[in-house]
């Protein structure tokens, strides 16, 4: 049985006109489903345009010997970060280390490594203004919001750890398991991560959104964390920042990085 | 047609077979999942309805305008107002993964890997 041409252009004609109307029944339904009036920011939510920290050296080195580190301990339990012995595989968001591995580049300034010698300085991400890992993310589950926050979106991350090489001060950490093995604590308002993402500081975002200050800041008893917004020339960093001597860190690298330390 | 006294039953055995979960599974209801909702709380962020259909495209829209637009309040059909956050405002009334969730994504065999990372106060416990 041969098919007429007539016949042929006719079933032709009507598979066209039925697949267009498919395609505006499919339209109406999806449009159905967006049901939300809207979405906005919390009233009460901390507004910046660029956050940042500025780390007092000396209160918090006067200080170390009574606090017990709790900018590192509230971050901890606060973000439900495991506690895994082993170094190369530990989660840190928060954390002290040495001038001499804090300030590589500074390690031949004979003058400043006497002063600042042996110092456990608090490092963390430094939410740069300029932040390689956020170049290097294949899958953009690091990104950098509008208020100069570095976040990952753990739901994208794919593991590839990128970021953790690009990343110039080692504030990325890998998760080799599963981290709720290694949790003695946990705080049910904050999720854990999963194996297999990268994780690091957040900068709270989710306590901005509630109008509190990050967890290590409001933790810290000898006030040696300022938090604000270097964006307003009113906040509080800005004024510490005009007055007193700061420093970066790897700040040659051209990162922007926005965590001080006040060094006089 | 050839050989049709062997390929017509053949055929029907062929349909039967492939058909039988319909046949054996045929008028019985009990199969359906019965969520267990929250008790003492009446009204989700949106309709019964809407969020039987939609609940996943909602998450996913709340967490890309949480975390990447910094929007933190969701504006329901109503015009009430929710604070974006499945740890602190879902889990909240769905404090019951094994008898909400799990009973009909187990029953659509879907895994979503939402729990490798949330997870309700009760479940802490368990690996606590």
């Amino acid at each position: 049985m041969a098919i007429k041409r007539r016949d042929f252009l006719k079933l032709g004609g009507l598979t066209l006109v039925g697949t267009a109307a498919s395609a505006a029944v499919e339209n109406l339904l999806i449009k159905g489903e967006a049901k939300a009036e809207g979405y906005t920011s919390a009233p009460e939510s901390l507004k910046g345009k660029r956050w940042a920290f500025v780390i007092d050296v000396k209160k918090c080195k006067e200080n170390q010997s009574t606090c017990g580190f709790k900018c590192i301990e509230a971050c901890n339990a606060y973000h439900n970060i495991p506690n895994i012995p082993d170094p190369k595989k530990e989660i840190k968001w928060i954390w002290k280390d040495n001038f001499e591995h804090a300030f590589p580049e500074e390690s031949t300034n004979k003058y400043l490594v006497e002063k600042l010698e042996g110092i456990p300085f608090i490092l963390l991400c430094n939410h740069c203004e300029n932040p390689p890992c956020v170049r290097v993310c294949p899958t953009r589950a690091t990104f950098k919001r509008e208020d100069g926050i570095v976040m990952m979106d753990y739901h994208r991350c794919i593991g590839c750890r990128f970021c953790m090489a690009a990343c110039p001060y080692g504030a990325r950490s890998f998760n080799w398991y599963d981290p709720r093995k290694y949790l003695s604590k946990v705080n049910p308002l904050y999720p854990t991560r999963t194996k297999g993402v990268v994780e690091k500081c957040t900068l709270c975002y989710e306590r901005l959104a509630d109008g509190k200050v990050p967890a290590c800041v409001e933790a810290c008893p000898a006030k040696a964390i300022i938090f604000g917004d270097l964006n307003d020339p009113n906040s509080e960093v800005n004024k510490v920042l005009e007055e007193r001597m700061a420093i970066r860190r790897k700040e040659e690298l051209g990162t922007g990085p926005s965590v001080f330390y006040l060094i006089d | 047609m050839y050989n049709a006294n062997k390929v017509i039953p053949g055929i029907i055995i062929f349909i039967l077979f492939f058909t039988a979960p319909i046949w054996l599974n045929f008028g019985r209801l009990e199969a359906i999942p019965q969520p267990e909702l929250p008790k003492g709380e009446k009204k989700c962020v949106e309709s019964k309805e809407y969020m039987r259909a939609y609940h996943m495209k909602l998450l996913d829209d709340w967490r890309k305008k949480a975390i990447r637009e910094n929007q933190y309040i969701y504006i329901n059909s109503k015009g009430e107002k929710y604070r974006i956050s499945l740890q602190k405002t879902c889990l909240k009334c769905h404090n019951n993964r094994e008898k909400f969730c799990d009973r009909c994504h187990n029953f659509v065999i879907t895994h979503p890997d939402c729990w490798h990372c949330h997870f309700t106060k009760e479940e802490a416990k368990k690996w606590q």
